[in-house]
């Protein structure tokens, strides 16, 4: 059986037969559907449950079945620069990380600002797809800040949601009547939270270590008072923001007050700001080291932590952005912030929060699977029974460095690169396919 | 020992030491009637300069020359970054002429450390940005060694615009290297966030405080960063409260800069023509001190006499 090119929601992947086979003897567990138990799991025509008769075995003695993950911030580059990561390239990558849905931003060449631009996207995405993907639009023409995108017709031919992420909405005004329009155009706003003025061109995290490198500083609290503003106006009109990438300890208080006074407000963290600190600057080496928002102290740190698991923040994003190695390579001044995510997202937080005991496994997959496809609405990948296969098989126990052999994902700015880190999917099945499987 | 010099802290203290001695060697060089040795013959030298210069860029050239090197000075103006090539790729271009020596400068922190991981050659920071100016910060450490008995517990005041001054940022570093006690004075808005967690030193912003200092270090205020959007009100309130002249100092306190030196803003016109102040030492050193670096990174061991090119070995 072969399924069509399908949207499922608004996600799309391209056609391709449906897998059937059956994972013997593996820990399965789904925490949001309450399972957690050694046994046997079929996938029959793309679908969970059924008659493990007559099917291929995969041998899953000691290996965890995790429901797929979600990664609702990825820049896939496509339009503009096909050479650093096309939609092909980049499904690969989230595959081969355990992902089975991404949502791709806006910040192309051009940008995602009319139907046209977006419905090319979804064509492509319909032919080359590994996985099923998503695609935000701008809330401003050119994401110039000026004028909002026709939202109503954007959502209407399948924006998840709407975002000016890389190019935050400096007027206030604008902001408003985005999330006033929200009531016509029904999705999400996603929002990088940023005051141009307070970052004034810094490059890294405003602290000692910037100091010390004489590198300029973006301050945590650049950040914050964006998000302070339009939590503001978001509780005013009503309206359903979700912040991208948060990185600063202040913010983190933002947010906190925000949803205690019943703002409609969602949060990610990144897995680089949740293992990572600025005390890796020495090297200065804007490859793996330089994305905006920057790398910050232990401080903030420990509060996206404790943000992360106490629910202030909802859910983890890779804030995958791949850039060529020529671009990168530059004086760390220079070179173009971001850094890949997606081949290490959830490995990089096994191996720093779940083994080192600061975060549950069963947390973990959560933060990274169902919370992170309810902050854009998107449906969340189940292992119970009759559900689409959307699922990987995890080796837990195997160590491996980051790099070594190279990466899906078309660019290899990795800020993980080089290091050992534990947990690999051995295979991936993405909206009922087979999306990767580990060479052996 | 680092092959290169990217930050202070690659020479280490006993590096501070060793590049210092070696200093004191080729400044006897400099009381001949022929300033010139044939340590580094043979070697090529590369100046890569993109960002102007005066006294570094020349104080290389010589240096280089001084020690018989072959030294080829890029400036940005006449190098092919002119014409958008990447600083990576004109740092490749000139590896294959296989130089044993790139001193580069440029406007953008990251750039020395950038040369070092893709150039063959043992690489010198003549100045990235704001980051760090290792050279001068040698060049500064060797006149305080002449001006002072000791650096250990020597007081060292650093005034005016800390946050955006690669010479403080490199040179408090190599005096705290070798136990001087450090400070810097200026405006808030002009020192580093967290000051005392990066650079381990008091941070203040009364210029009273300067009252203890044996060393007054005058840092350069940087015209380009004030105006609308700056970082003081007027150069002229700057002068007012931060200016050194010789009201504000004590007597026997003694004066450092870096140059170039804005008379009348961060410095007195009389005080800069002051005797006692260190100005054109320290420019002096430069020299010295570069050809030390240059023979430090590429031949790390004692000079022979013939190197050094001795009376009597150029007798023969």
């Amino acid at each position: 059986m072969t399924t069509q090119a399908i949207a499922r929601g608004r996600l799309v992947q391209r056609a391709g037969p449906a897998v059937s086979l059956v994972i013997t003897g593996a820990r399965v567990l789904d925490p949001a559907s309450g399972i957690d138990e050694v046994r046997d799991l079929v996938v029959r025509d793309g679908v969970i449950g059924g008659d493990p008769d007559g099917l291929d075995q995969v041998g899953g003695r000691g290996l965890v079945v995790l429901p797929g993950l979600v990664d609702p911030h990825v820049h896939l580059r496509t339009p503009g620069r096909e050479d650093t990561e096309d939609i092909a390239s980049g499904t690969r990558a989230a595959a081969a990380g355990g992902f089975t849905s991404i949502v791709a931003m806006p910040n192309t060449a051009p940008p995602v600002d009319s139907a046209a631009v977006l419905g090319s996207l979804l064509e492509i995405a319909a032919s080359d797809a590994v996985v099923p993907v998503g695609f935000t639009a701008a809330i401003t023409v050119g994401q110039e800040g000026r004028q909002l995108t026709e939202q109503a017709e954007l959502a209407e031919v399948g924006a998840v949601a709407f975002t000016d992420d890389g190019f935050p909405v400096a007027d206030a005004r604008v902001m408003r009547l985005a999330l006033q329009y929200q009531r016509l155009a029904q999705r999400p706003i996603a929002l990088h939270e940023e005051d141009a003025a307070l970052s004034h061109g810094g490059v890294v995290h405003e602290g000692a270590n910037a100091s010390r490198l004489g590198l300029p500083g973006i301050p945590g609290v650049s950040e914050a008072v964006a998000v302070g503003r339009d939590a503001i106006l978001a509780e005013r009109e009503g309206a359903r923001i979700h912040i991208q990438h948060v990185s600063s300890a202040a913010t983190v208080a933002e947010i906190a007050r925000a949803k205690a006074r019943g703002v409609a407000i969602t949060a990610e963290v990144t897995p680089h700001h949740l293992v990572l600190t600025d005390d890796v600057l020495d090297e200065l080496d804007p490859t793996r080291h330089k994305m905006n928002p920057p790398l910050r102290g232990a401080p903030d740190r420990e509060a996206l932590r404790a943000a992360l698991v106490d629910g202030t923040i909802d859910c983890i994003a890779t804030d995958h952005a791949p850039h060529a190695s020529e671009e990168k390579d530059a004086p760390f001044e220079e070179a173009p912030f971001g850094v890949i995510g997606l081949e290490t997202a959830f490995a990089a937080c096994h191996t720093a929060l779940v083994r080192s005991g600061a975060m549950e496994l069963e947390l973990l997959v959560r933060r990274m699977s169902a919370d992170a496809a309810s902050v854009l609405e998107l449906p969340a990948p189940s292992l119970a029974d009759g559900n689409t296969a959307n699922l990987a098989l995890w080796d837990l126990e195997e160590e491996w460095e980051v790099g070594s052999a190279g990466f899906a994902s078309k660019s290899s700015n990795c800020a993980f690169t080089g290091a050992a880190l534990v947990g690999r999917p051995q295979l991936t099945i993405a909206g009922g396919q087979l999306a990767w499987r580990k060479s052996p | 020992m680092s092959r290169h010099l990217v930050s202070i802290r690659d020479l280490g203290g006993d590096g501070l030491e060793r590049v210092l001695d070696r200093t004191d060697q080729f400044a006897e060089v400099m009381d001949r009637e022929i300033k010139k040795v044939p340590s580094l013959r043979g070697r090529v030298v590369v100046n890569l300069f993109l960002e102007p210069s005066t006294r570094t860029s020349t104080s290389f050239e010589i240096a280089g020359k001084r020690l018989s090197a072959d030294v080829v000075t890029v400036r940005g103006s006449s190098s092919s970054v002119e014409k958008g090539e990447s600083l990576r790729d004109t740092i490749l271009t000139l590896d294959t002429y296989a130089p044993d020596v790139i001193v580069i400068r440029h406007k953008a922190a990251g750039a020395a450390a950038l040369a070092a991981r893709v150039s063959r050659a043992a690489i010198v920071n003549a100045g990235d940005g704001t980051n760090e100016h290792p050279t001068q910060a040698l060049l500064d450490l060797y006149t305080v060694r002449q001006i002072f008995e000791r650096v250990s517990g020597l007081q060292v005041a650093f005034v005016g615009d800390v946050q955006h001054s690669r010479v403080a940022r490199s040179s408090m570093a190599a005096l705290q290297m070798l136990g001087a006690d450090v400070m810097a004075v200026g405006p808030p808005t002009l020192l580093p966030v967290e000051g005392e967690d990066a650079l381990g030193a008091e941070m203040s912003a009364d210029i009273a405080d300067i009252e203890d200092a044996d060393l007054v270090y005058v840092l350069r205020m940087q015209h380009e960063r004030q105006g609308p959007g700056g970082y003081v009100p007027s150069l002229r309130e700057y002068a007012r409260e931060y200016g050194i002249n010789h009201s504000r100092l004590a007597p026997g306190q003694r004066v450092m800069h870096a140059g170039p030196v804005n008379r009348g803003v961060e410095i007195s016109d009389a005080l800069v023509d002051d005797p006692e102040t260190l100005v054109l030492q320290q420019a002096a050193n430069g020299q010295l001190v570069r050809m030390a670096v240059l023979y430090d990174l590429l031949a790390a061991k004692e000079p022979t006499a013939e190197e050094l090119g001795t009376r009597e070995a150029v007798a023969t």
